[in-house]
């Protein structure tokens, strides 16, 4: 068919996808990075390309207003901050989201002509301490390896990285080079049991922030063993604090022996590492001993961060980030900032970098911004500290929010909303964490009035008098532009050039294939690099505020495997909720409030209201809550509210990964569910969630402190149709209600309430939703919540076949492999199937495990061979 | 051995034919108070509804009681009787000697005691005559008030609506047959014999029978009248107990016996409607049935006793089906109730510390026999509570 060459929007893995306007999509087999592989994610993306809630109209204090009215609004709002202010008083936030040459264009604007370095990406709290650690070793923003570099190693070490769930592409070419040469070992360094350790040799449960420490005692045992470097910085390096690792002594021992005799060694770090308030040391610590092995730009060895989004690599290259230039252009090289004033005929350029984004929202809570334009991400869910950000937001004269949805936290607090086009719709590039550069092309009409960022920037720049610094026809032009800076730097020593496509026509920019940089000559292609580099020393930190009686466990925050960021675009996805439905907080069993009850998430900085969930692959004393979730979906789910803003000082990444916190029972008079055929809003209740569950079927998890039969009466009153029967079921002494409602056969809305949170399972009742006439049998057992033969509803494993955790244990399969061939489950993206694996581990061993001791892990292991 | 059995309703005539069987040398007389062979009172709603003929009702042939070895004497009406002579005194005077006398005399249908009550075109429902009575009123089609909302009251309601009669139904409790039924299944069926066109004036008090010749209307206690061509009297049996108690048996209100059925007097028992048992007598066929069989292993010089169980009614009215058990107007139990809407099912289930202790079940009775287990054997539902109303298919799994 006529599949369009695209790169997924998701993770920074960047995937090249075939996509055709009707929506199918498939992994790209041309695609160096995934070589036609998709997670669920990405095979769920044809599904979000009708996003509902979809920004088509620009809006100016909440009422639909034309481009040039909207534009004027911005424009307005701009120049008279600019006037109260001064530069210092306006900011760009910006997003990962961005395609390379929409990130240019509003760095541009920022840096060039307002004149701030106020622009500062959402990268900031993704892989910052990664780009900081870079710059510190290597001078410049430096990825040395290349992802095949994980397939040749012989040890992979991941640090703070649940590559499974989050860059799930990556992880299935690691375990399928683990299936083919299985002698390579893996390791993964993580305070959480997560699902990455299912394929792994070795788990490493850290205490949260004790990375560095690590690092420093393999920097030491590295040298014991004889490793040596001219590089500077080692004694200062060897020299530096130790710290503790809270690990096992054996289990590290055995990490550092394996570590320093394997020359082919991968260190893949992420935000687990990167979200700290020692995220930088982390990354020096793990750069410090490749340097040390001299294990850098080799085949199969060296360090490397992956980052979360599809083009933060893109926004470090053009500098929106606030303590970056342009094209890795360096503020403290005056004839570079003079070279880059002089190509943009920009002389108010930003004289010196501006905020961080945490600082940027602290000065905006003091009234120090007076008009802030957020692109394509969404602070109010996102930040730490979050209920301190959208007192900011709220207190600004201008914020500007431009998006592809309206339904986000962000926009319901902006003044002037910008409609911008989606993934499928605008036309550019994105790098990937390996350096890889690849088109984002458009194959779907543009919506309503949804334009391109670049274009709203330039249309905003031209309003403020700066149209032809801004007048470029399309992304070609911006592109061209973009290359050619990263050339201004010459002759001083710069890794990142690619200058050489700056001569691209547009033909050649619209076929260009996947490039990896650096491309200084026209043809080039870059490789592995292996750049100077420097020893940091990194004195062990303990995190920035330690637990104490009154707040004694530390909560990480993290991802789940079929969400993305702030669900603005998996969230409305039935298919991806159903992996992970509910707001939830892990913890170990042991003292945790029972399972599927409430808990009270409390640090000194807020609070958010969660269903527990029992996990004894979570550290005692630890507690993790996925990020996600929003007023969209469940406004006391909010966790980043709980979330302290302690930052690192050299990166200025949040510490998004440890925060002193309480956890509490909340007691409720009643818990519930409402199935709907709409969605009836988040504050149905005390406690609310909101969750797409089928097709056309919204759930509502609630829970109430009021009357029970009160609250049932109300739900009912709010789903009532005319013609419509119901189906009751009352038992008032017991605080027992469940209702549905039909007609002609048809479910219209189903009500459950009850004292505890002992419910039924929700997906048997969600599945009635599809069937047109329930008959006589299936209506009598309704409210019971469950079919009265056949299996129990069971939660969804496989998402891509939709198979449950019964169909699994029940298929006769004892591997994955069996199970896959049984059920199917595990043979579509693959993601699943560390899930698989423990699985079939958790079940009686007798079951699967063989006798002489190997598990299902190596079998699972076995089985990634496509 | 002389066995008399009086009354030949269903309990009398299944005594007979168990005394017949058991007794060796037994001569067992069965005198029936009505001119026809044994019949099925229970079915006498389908032979007003139509459903069914009168012979249809006849449970028992001339011929098959005599190769029971029952002598079979119908339109036999008891006087009296003479105890020390072991004679039962027939109205006209003929004795009938016994050496056990079984008394199954049944109940009688209550005429209220109002103004124009025994005028021509009253009658009241409770055997063959009188519904030979109402179909005969019926022929004209015209309206009928039926009074009483039991489930006697509205079977004569379905079946004279069923021959053309325009019904109202005078009710005095805002739900009919509120002794088998909750307000809310009594609603339900309320509404559903509403459209078959019976409607119902609930809750209300007859004062009077109008008319001078025959009847004409109902008055009621608020003064409206409600036109009538037939009055139908529903309001309640009476156990037949005045015979035993001018024999001297000890009578409340209805004749006294023990577990083995048995009078004061050691020949004389009592079984079915007629019979008081600590303190209860049975309304339902079912117990009376097995009061007979008790009675007649007595008299056949078996150990022999009656034990109640819990009050299950299981009724079919216009087509419902209905069923309660135990005590279901307990206002200090907790209830569970489900009830589907459109498919005019509704139960619900009576609790009191934990225990199940009544039920109602309306349009869906599959699950009465569980629920009369849990009710008589009191077994603690507790653990099974959020999935009890949906029957054993779901609550024996928890339990």
């Amino acid at each position: 068919m006529n599949a369009v060459r695209t790169t997924c929007p998701y993770c920074g893995v960047g995937c090249g996808v075939l996509a055709t306007p009707e929506g199918a999509v498939r992994g790209d087999p041309a695609h160096p990075a995934n070589q036609g592989r998709l997670c669920s994610k990405g095979t769920a993306l044809g599904e979000t390309l009708d996003l509902p809630g979809r920004l088509l109209h620009p809006e100016v204090d909440g009422k639909r207003a034309s481009w040039d009215a909207a534009l004027d609004a911005v424009a307005e709002g701009f120049r008279r901050a600019l006037a109260e202010h001064g530069p210092e008083g306006i900011a760009l936030y910006v997003s990962g989201q961005l395609l390379t040459e929409d990130y240019y264009a509003a760095n541009k604007l920022a840096k060039g002509f307002l004149g701030t370095g106020n622009i500062d990406s959402n990268s900031r709290l993704c892989m910052a301490s990664a780009v900081a650690g870079h710059r510190r070793a290597f001078g410049e923003d430096l990825v040395p390896g290349v992802y095949e570099d994980l397939e040749l190693a012989d040890l992979v070490v991941l640090v703070g990285s649940n590559l499974a769930w989050c860059h799930p592409v990556l992880f299935q070419r690691l375990m399928a080079a683990k299936a083919a040469r299985p002698a390579m070992r893996i390791v993964v360094v993580d305070p959480r049991r997560t699902a990455t350790c299912e394929g792994a040799d070795l788990h490493l449960p850290i205490a949260p922030g004790g990375d560095v420490a690590l690092f420093n005692a393999l920097l030491r045992h590295l040298h014991a063993r004889g490793h040596r470097s001219d590089a500077p910085g080692l004694d200062a390096a060897l020299a530096a604090a130790p710290g503790e690792t809270g690990l096992d002594p054996v289990a590290l021992a055995t990490f550092l022996d394996w570590f320093a005799g394997t020359p082919r060694t991968v260190t893949l770090f992420s935000q687990g590492a990167n979200q700290s308030s020692a995220g930088t040391d982390k990354a020096n610590a793990i750069i410090n001993c490749h340097l040390l092995s001299g294990r850098i730009g080799l085949p199969g060895a060296g360090p490397f961060s992956i980052t979360g989004q599809p083009n933060a690599m893109g926004g470090r290259e053009v500098g929106a980030l606030a303590n970056m230039l342009a094209g890795h252009l360096d503020w403290s090289r005056p004839e570079e900032v003079a070279a880059l004033r002089e190509f943009w005929s920009a002389p108010a350029i930003a004289p010196g970098p501006g905020l961080k984004a945490v600082d940027l929202f602290r000065v905006a809570a003091e009234g120090r911004i007076g008009a802030l334009w957020v692109m394509a991400t969404n602070p109010a869910v996102s930040m730490p500290d979050v209920d301190s950000v959208r007192a900011a937001l709220r207190r600004l004269p201008c914020l500007v929010a431009s998006d592809v949805t309206r339904e986000s936290d962000t926009m319901d607090l902006a003044r002037i909303r910008l409609p911008a086009l989606g993934w499928g719709e605008k036309d550019g590039t994105v790098t990937n964490s390996e350096r890889v550069i690849s088109r984002q092309r458009g194959f779907r009409p543009w919506p309503g009035e949804a334009r391109p960022d670049w274009w709203i920037v330039s249309q905003v720049a031209r309003r403020l008098g700066w149209g032809d610094s801004f007048a470029w026809a399309g992304p070609a032009d911006i592109f061209r532009e973009h290359a050619a800076v990263t050339g201004l730097a010459r002759p001083a020593e710069r890794v990142f050039d690619i200058s050489g496509l700056a001569g691209l026509s547009d033909a050649e920019y619209a076929a260009l294939a996947p490039t990896r940089w650096p491309v200084a000559r026209r043809g080039a292609q870059g490789g592995r690099l292996a750049p100077a580099a420097r020893f940091v020393a990194t004195p062990f930190r303990p995190p920035a505020h330690e637990i104490s009686t009154d707040y004694p466990l530390r909560l990480l925050t993290g991802r789940l495997r079929d969400q993305w960021h702030t669900m603005t675009r998996t969230g409305p996805v039935p298919r991806l909720m159903a992996h992970w439905p509910e707001p939830t907080v892990t913890l170990h069993p042991e003292g945790a409030p029972p399972e599927g009850s409430l808990a009270r998430i409390e640090s000194r900085w807020g609070q958010a209201v969660l269903r527990v969930r029992h996990d004894p692959g979570q550290a005692p004393g630890t507690g993790f809550v996925p990020m996600h979730w929003t007023d969209r979906f469940a406004p006391p789910a909010r966790v980043n509210a709980a979330v302290n803003p302690a930052v690192d000082p050299v990166s200025g990444q949040p510490e998004l990964k440890h925060t002193p916190v309480r956890v509490t029972p909340v007691a409720m008079a009643w818990h519930g569910f409402v199935l709907a055929r709409r969605a009836l809003g988040t504050d149905l209740a005390a406690w609310s969630a909101l969750l797409p569950a089928a097709e056309g079927v919204w759930r509502h998890e609630l829970a109430g402190v009021d009357a029970p039969a009160a609250a049932f009466a109300g739900l009912r009153a709010l789903v009532a149709e005319p013609d419509a029967a119901w189906v009751l079921l009352e038992d008032p002494a017991a605080g027992l209600h469940r209702a549905a409602l039909l007609r002609d056969g048809r479910l219209l809305a189903v009500v459950f309430l009850g004292p505890d949170h002992a419910l039924p399972a929700r997906d048997w009742l969600v599945s009635l939703f599809a069937g047109d006439a329930i008959g006589s049998a299936a209506r009598r057992c309704l409210l019971a919540g469950a079919p009265a033969e056949g299996p129990a509803p069971s939660p969804t494993i496989c998402v891509c076949h939709g198979v449950s955790a019964a169909a699994i244990l029940g298929c006769g399969g004892t591997s994955v492999a069996a199970v896959g061939e049984a059920t199917r489950a595990g043979t579509g993206c693959g993601s699943c199937r560390p899930e698989i694996a423990a699985l079939l581990d958790s079940a009686p061993p007798a079951a699967h495990i063989p006798k002489d001791g190997s598990g299902s892990r190596q079998e699972y292991a076995a089985t990634l061979v496509d | 051995m002389r066995i008399l059995v009086v009354g030949a309703g269903p309990a009398g005539t299944r005594c007979a034919a168990r005394v017949a069987e058991r007794v060796r040398g037994a001569s067992v007389t069965l005198a029936g108070a009505e001119p026809t062979l044994p019949y099925d009172r229970v079915a006498l709603s389908k032979l007003l509804a139509g459903e069914a003929r009168a012979e249809d009702l006849i449970t028992h042939r001339l011929a098959a009681l005599r190769d029971l070895g029952i002598a079979y004497r119908p339109g036999i009406a008891i006087a009296a009787l003479d105890r020390a002579a072991g004679e039962a005194v027939t109205a006209r005077g003929d004795r009938l000697a016994y050496d056990r006398l079984v008394l199954a005399l049944g109940s009688a249908a209550i005429r209220l005691p109002l103004p124009g009550a025994g005028l021509p075109g009253v009658v009241l429902y409770r055997d063959m005559a009188d519904v030979r009575a109402m179909l005969r009123a019926a022929q004209d089609r015209g309206r009928a008030v039926v009074i009483g909302g039991g489930l006697l009251g509205l079977e004569a309601a379905v079946g004279l609506a069923a021959r053309g009669m325009r019904v109202t139904v005078v009710h005095a409790v805002d739900w009919p047959m509120e002794r088998q039924l909750d307000a809310m299944a009594g609603g339900l069926l309320a509404t559903r014999l509403g459209t078959r066109g019976i409607r119902f004036a609930m809750p209300a008090s007859s004062m009077a029978v109008e008319g001078t010749e025959r009847a004409t209307g109902v008055r009621l206690s608020d003064g409206s009248v409600l036109p009538a061509d037939l009055v139908v009297m529903a309001v309640g049996i009476r156990p037949q107990a005045a015979l035993a108690r001018e024999a001297g048996l000890p009578v409340n209100r209805g004749i006294l016996v023990d577990d083995a059925m048995r009078t004061a007097d050691p020949a004389i028992y009592a079984v079915g409607e007629c019979a008081e048992h600590r303190g209860r007598c049975v309304g339902l066929v079912a117990p009376a049935l097995e009061q007979a069989e008790v009675a007649a292993r007595a008299i056949a010089g078996e150990a022999a006793a009656w034990a109640p169980r819990a009050d299950a009614a299981a009724l079919k009215v216009s087509g419902t089906a209905v069923w309660s058990a135990g005590d279901i107007a307990d206002s200090a139990a907790e209830s569970i109730v489900l009830r589907d809407e459109a498919e005019e099912r509704y139960r619900r289930l009576l609790l009191r510390d934990g225990r199940l202790v009544g039920a109602v079940l309306y349009g869906d009775t599959a699950d009465a026999g569980f629920y009369l287990d849990l009710i008589t054997t009191r077994r603690p539902v507790a653990g099974l509570r959020p999935l009890l109303a949906f029957g054993p298919a779901f609550a024996r799994e928890a339990a």
